[in-house]
């Protein structure tokens, strides 16, 4: 009788485990496809998925995405692709929350839209969606508005919060709640042409600077709308920020804010601490 | 006074990127907005010579403001 560590290393090319031995595995030793990618994780052997990551991630940075936990706040625009991207990363947990169902104003851009899930929740898409493309993958989908009230509880035990809404008011509610919890937040928005990202660490007023002008209402996509592309660029960015906060790695948009504008294809960094205006 | 005001995003639409103007003395950030017909709800971050400021600071000669839409989708 076989050990699972015996199989798994007598199945590996080189390093590598197919998705076949990983189904296969599973099913001799009676366990789910996300215990078996622990074992195949934590034995230094890497699902064959993830072989074109390899230079970019390494064997242990991909066992340290799979063990994360990252909320994504809002399944819309950028909240589709950012799960997609996160759960094709392999980030073991995500947590998608989102009290909306389909509008037929959604399908222009929105990645888990469909004309036959008009009227269905954003999140049970997303969790579908999710168990095809990485099935070892945990998707938490929850239908409810983010609030100050209930943040606590959904964003418990996250490693970082990425913030997808649609509304400024949200946007710094949950800027709040990530800093009382010392979670890092990764902030993105759109509007037609444009976007811009930024990554608050705890005890950086990021997304309070950015709104600082901000009285009541929406920002300038309300006249504008956003187009398909917009989201799944701000999307990206958002994603190698989370990418690289959960490795540890590279330099974040921290204290400054990416500014995007695909009409001129001009993107600016702008200090959002550094020079701060003087107390007026 | 002279004073070069950088305009970005949806701000550039029917306006300019870039223009130097001579503005009189006192001007805040608010007369130059207004000028520019560009709505006090549309404002987001705003600097001059990279440090952010309110609409009620009055610019000096040789000021570089940039004006930014507010942006709040998702």
């Amino acid at each position: 009788m076989s050990t699972l560590q015996a199989f798994l290393k007598e199945h590996a090319d080189e390093d590598l485990v197919a998705w076949e031995h990983q189904v296969e595995a599973s099913r001799r030793f009676g366990l789910t496809i996300t215990e078996t990618e622990y074992a195949i994780l934590d034995n230094g052997l890497l699902p064959a998925r993830y072989q074109r990551n390899r230079r970019t991630i390494s064997q242990s940075g991909q066992r340290m995405l799979f063990q994360s936990q990252v909320a994504v706040i809002g399944c819309g625009g950028l909240g589709g692709y950012i799960i997609e991207e996160l759960a094709r990363l392999g980030v073991g947990r995500i947590i998608a929350i989102d009290p909306d169902v389909f509008e037929e104003h959604n399908l222009n851009r929105q990645l888990f839209s469909n004309p036959a899930n008009l009227g269905k929740a954003k999140t049970e898409a997303a969790a579908r969606r999710i168990a095809e493309i990485n099935p070892a993958v945990t998707l938490v989908p929850i239908q409810a508005a983010f609030s100050p009230e209930n943040g606590v509880d959904l964003l418990g035990d996250c490693n970082v919060v990425v913030d997808a809404l649609d509304t400024i008011q949200v946007r710094l509610e949950l800027a709040e709640v990530c800093a009382a919890m010392k979670i890092p937040l990764v902030h993105g928005a759109i509007a037609g042409w444009f976007g811009h990202v930024a990554t608050q660490f705890p005890g950086d007023e990021t997304v309070q600077t950015i709104y600082r002008s901000w009285k009541n209402g929406k920002g300038i996509e309300q006249a504008l709308g956003n187009p398909s592309f917009t989201p799944a660029v701000v999307a990206s960015l958002e994603v190698a920020e989370v990418c690289k906060l959960l490795l540890g790695q590279g330099t974040p948009l921290r204290g400054r804010q990416l500014t995007i504008d695909l009409l001129s294809m001009e993107m600016h960094v702008i200090s959002l601490f550094e020079e701060h205006e003087e107390k007026s | 006074m002279n004073i070069t005001v950088k305009l970005f995003a949806s701000f550039r639409t029917g306006r300019f990127d870039i223009k130097t103007g001579d503005y009189p003395a006192g001007t805040t950030v608010a007369d130059v907005a207004d000028s520019l017909k560009l709505p006090r709800t549309e404002l987001g971050i705003m600097m001059i010579n990279n440090r952010h400021v309110k609409l009620e600071r009055i610019l000096a000669e040789g000021d570089i403001l940039a004006l930014f839409p507010l942006l709040g989708g998702g």
